[in-house]
């Protein structure tokens, strides 16, 4: 009996594997310009397939089976284990990456009539934004659709945990509406305002150039609806997000709302288990954190501050204001932490302590030795052009996602994004969110650990009987998940006492 | 200057713990030596690594520098005999190493009750890393196995088979699965989840004889009842019990286990023993002699620290603590609570009518007083019950506080109201 029901189940996946394969196919038609070229049908086609069979695929994986752990041969399954087929698959995204962000014409983008896959979405686009597609667009339907597809296929897999299945629709829902439909139709209702982002979510400094001065000039002149994103975006960094990511985490954020840990959750589900979790990853990826963090602020900075050079009667405060404040502002942040860690000033308080001061000195220096036209001694076009390509391209994109496969699936989160370095400074030093260990009931068998995506090492902490407080944590809750006693439990509580250290764990000795 | 190492035999949860939290309080020499491996690893997640969960890395819950960095020597050899009297431990290569101290640590080993057929290829039971590797060579090309056996290791191991879509056939020699620890009716839930696995579960069936064939391979299991189950495979999982044979020419007092004082002394001078290969003289009231569970193990390597670093502590670990998972259903349990309420205890269950949840109370039927839970589908917070189990709340007291010890994942649907609709129900 047990037989048959494993033939059926083999046989329902692989139909829909070759379904979704089929679908996926099909996209590549318009290369050899093949009868689907231009074709409505041809698109609905082919992303009909592909969601129908995603869908197959994942309910014959997991909704046939009892609800629980779905962890079987993830080790011996060459995808999730940098086999062959992951060390493909990693080529094939890192190549569509390159062809994306580079070489824009490969994939059919021509600014006077698309060809090819861009081509493909030109009736998709038209729809939407009323114009044609570009790149970009067929990149945010193509992502976008990777989230759902792969959103349903987790909720398939963790069907008995409500917190990963509100998590996930939570993702969905804001890559869906937020990042995708949401800024394609308000472009469709405003098609004479310049260009200036339109994604409410994507705040800075994972949106960098939200402070460059092309895109503040677009918000300023962009209407009412320019300036509703301006002030909307302050709001976002300097209220929204420090008081969400105190009452709750940073998870708040990158488990549940941006787009980039949407697809880490949704598509890269089933590489986590391969980032590192070496203590000497971990002191590279705080050193790499911070080096980015101070890099994106003095950046933009420098970009306010060249746009108030030569701007001068655009707003009402001069640069040198603009300075002070800034200045102001970094040492009321500097003397916060102080007081509120001069307890337990540990290595993260001291990284970011050196963060903000050599932020501070970068500050005074561009004030001190700048121009018009350069910041430091960099021309400002260059700084922030190495900025979009080193983090916005090569790292987010190109190492982020192409490297899924190999590296884990949030390694852009881990090493690269300067939002998460924000956000996990203040988890660490100033937040409710822990993940608590129950006592003393760890047995070390390492699942938290191994299915850790940002590669922290969730034993190290439990098998003591110590609470998880770590800037890194997005708060997915797997640790929670797989782990087979019960032990881990993401909360909100009191600041105080988030963090313990006992002697050992409970259960010894009354 | 060099001082005479503290010896460890045995690099497992028990030993492992001893040496770090010996470290931290002294600087001493310290030397373990292992049989089974060259670095401690998590013999609670061998399942995982056959399962494909994990890889063989990830057991270690310490990077290999470790030991060096915290002045652990580690050895890889056998241990044969112990000479006391000149405080050396005698190698398999006929070398000695002299000790100040010396720790035994060395485990379990699987029980064998002598059936006909149980050294032939394909038995094995399943406890050191040579078993798991044993069980990859054997397992990769059957389609057939009877597990023997029903305890946490018979259920793992038939998890771990079926993850391989391996038929399995478990053999249980009681009415119901691990009912000397946990009460019928949660017994009968974790049955009916194994089926659900399409695991052939033989309640009440005992081995009588595993049969071979020309090779010495197995190809079939004769039950107590004289039914013939062909397979490939048997697992044999009816308990473990010390792993002290080696110990036989020495003068340590063995009854089952390393019989130890409250201070895990032997009745050798500077001879110590820890974890399962230990057998208490004087356990606490409601504690066994034996506690083979992982939980034990580091308390007692704790304990036993803080006695080799000058703090001589005695064993007196707090309440009773456990937990298992069995396919995808966790348990927990605080406390004592017996299988059938004995004389001075009374039950309260309460189960959900469809889904895999249950909770059962044990409480002293005059004083009312909460003695201990078992909980299978809902965590519950350790803390909670170490104190209420400390301030000897009553059990009405707990149901009502139930909601603070909740420990399940956010968003998960409560019970607790359930619960204690059912206890007023109940208790008017």
């Amino acid at each position: 009996m047990a037989g048959t029901t494993q033939i059926n189940q083999t046989l329902g996946k692989n139909s829909g594997l070759v379904l979704g394969l089929l679908g996926l196919a099909l996209l590549f038609l318009p290369f050899f310009n093949a009868g689907f070229a231009h074709s409505t049908t041809g698109l609905v086609l082919s992303l009909s397939l592909i969601s129908v069979g995603t869908v197959l695929y994942s309910d014959f994986l997991y909704r046939k089976l009892p609800a629980g752990i779905k962890n079987n041969g993830v080790w011996f399954d060459g995808l999730s284990s940098r086999g062959i087929l992951g060390w493909f698959v990693a080529l094939a995204l890192t190549g569509f990456y390159i062809a994306l962000y580079f070489y824009p014409a490969t994939l059919g983008y021509h600014s006077e009539g698309n060809t090819g896959l861009v081509a493909f979405f030109d009736p998709l686009s038209k729809m939407l934004n009323g114009n044609a597609a570009t790149q970009w667009f067929v990149y945010g339907a193509l992502y976008t659709l990777a989230i759902l597809l792969f959103g349903v296929k987790f909720i398939y897999k963790y069907r008995h945990n409500r917190y990963q299945i509100i998590r996930t629709l939570s993702v969905m829902f804001f890559q869906l509406g937020f990042a995708f439909l949401i800024p394609e139709l308000l472009a469709l209702f405003h098609p004479d305002t310049p260009y200036f982002a339109k994604d409410l979510k994507n705040m800075w400094p994972l949106n960098y150039y939200f402070f460059e001065s092309w895109h503040l000039k677009n918000m300023l002149n962009g209407g009412g609806l320019g300036l509703f994103m301006l002030f909307s975006g302050l709001a976002m960094i300097f209220v929204v997000s420090p008081v969400l990511t105190y009452l709750y985490g940073k998870r708040w954020y990158c488990s549940w709302v941006c787009g980039c840990g949407a697809l880490a959750e949704t598509a890269g589900d089933p590489f986590r288990q391969l980032s590192s979790k070496k203590i000497s990853v971990w002191k590279l990826e705080r050193w790499s954190i911070h080096a980015v963090l101070v890099f994106v602020f003095l950046t933009t900075i420098a970009v306010i501050w060249s746009f108030l050079s030569s701007n001068p009667n655009l707003t009402s405060f001069s640069r040198e204001t603009f300075v002070i404040g800034t200045v102001l502002f970094l040492l009321l942040l500097m003397g916060v932490i102080y007081y509120y860690k001069r307890h337990e000033l540990d290595k993260d308080a001291l990284y970011s302590f050196l963060s903000i001061g050599i932020i501070i000195v970068g500050t005074l220096c561009i004030q001190a030795f700048s121009g018009e036209k350069h910041i430091l001694f960099v021309k400002s076009y260059t700084l922030t052009k190495w900025y979009g390509f080193g983090i916005g391209a090569a790292f987010s994109g190109v190492l982020g996602v192409g490297f899924y496969p190999l590296l884990g699936s949030r390694v852009w989160c881990r090493f690269g994004c300067p939002m998460a370095a924000i956000l996990g400074l203040q988890q660490r030093l100033l937040s409710r969110f822990r993940i608590t260990t129950n006592g003393g009931q760890c047995i070390s068998c390492g699942n938290c650990s191994a299915y850790c995506e940002m590669g922290i090492d969730v034993r190290a902490y439990a098998q003591k009987g110590q609470n998880i407080v770590r800037s890194s944590c997005v708060g997915c809750g797997i640790c929670s998940a797989v782990c087979p006693r019960g032990v881990l439990k993401l909360e909100n509580g009191a600041v105080e006492g988030r963090t313990n250290e006992p002697e050992f764990p409970l259960g010894n000795m009354r | 200057m060099s001082q005479t190492p503290i010896v460890i035999i045995g690099n497992g949860i028990a030993g492992t713990t001893l040496a770090r939290q010996l470290r931290k309080r002294s600087d001493q020499p310290i030397l373990i030596i292992s049989k089974e491996s060259d670095y401690f690893f998590s013999r609670t997640a061998l399942m995982y690594v056959y399962m494909g969960h994990l890889t063989w890395d990830q057991l270690e819950p310490y990077e290999r520098g470790f030991w060096k960095k915290n002045k652990i020597d580690l050895l890889r050899a056998e241990v044969v005999n112990i000479h006391h009297e000149q405080k050396i431990v005698e190698l398999h290569d006929g070398n000695g190493i002299r000790y100040d101290r010396l720790v035994i640590a060395t485990g379990s080993t699987p029980n064998r009750f002598g059936w006909k057929g149980q050294d032939l290829q394909g038995v094995q039971g399943l406890y050191s890393k040579q078993d798991l590797e044993q069980l990859e060579a054997q397992s990769s090309t059957i389609q057939q196995a009877v597990i023997v056996g029903g305890g946490l290791i018979g259920i793992e191991l038939a998890e771990m088979l079926h993850s391989r879509g391996i038929e399995v056939t478990f053999l249980v020699r009681e009415q119901h699965f691990w009912n000397n620890v946990i009460a019928d009716s949660e017994s009968r839930m974790i049955e009916q989840h194994m089926q659900e696995y399409g695991i052939d579960l033989r309640l009440a069936t005992s081995l009588k004889e595993i049969c071979g064939d020309e090779n010495g391979k197995v190809e079939a299991i004769i039950t107590e009842e004289g039914e013939r189950i062909a397979c490939q495979f048997v697992g044999l999982t009816a308990g473990v019990r010390p792993n002290v044979d080696f110990l036989s020419q020495t003068a340590l007092e063995i009854n089952r286990g390393i019989v130890v004082d409250e201070f895990l002394q032997t009745n050798l001078t500077d001879v110590y023993a820890i974890g399962d290969c230990a057998e208490l003289r004087q356990p606490q009231p409601h504690r066994r002699a034996i506690e083979a569970v992982w939980y034990v193990g580091r308390m007692m390597g704790e304990t036993l620290a803080l006695s080799l670093s000058g703090h001589k502590t005695p064993y007196a670990p707090s309440h009773w603590f456990n937990s298992a998972k069995f396919f995808d259903l966790e348990y927990q349990t605080y406390g004592n609570i017996s299988p059938t309420p004995h004389e001075n205890e009374a039950h309260f269950l309460w189960q959900h009518p469809e889904k895999m949840l249950s909770i059962r109370l044990a409480y002293h039927p005059k004083t009312e007083q909460f003695l201990g839970i078992n909980s299978f589908g809902i965590r519950l917070r350790h803390a909670c019950f170490e104190q209420w189990l400390n301030e000897e709340v009553s059990c009405s007291n707990v149901i009502t506080r139930l909601a603070e010890a909740n420990f399940d994942p956010e968003f998960y649907s409560h019970y607790e109201k359930n619960i204690q609709n059912a206890w007023q129900a109940q208790h008017k």
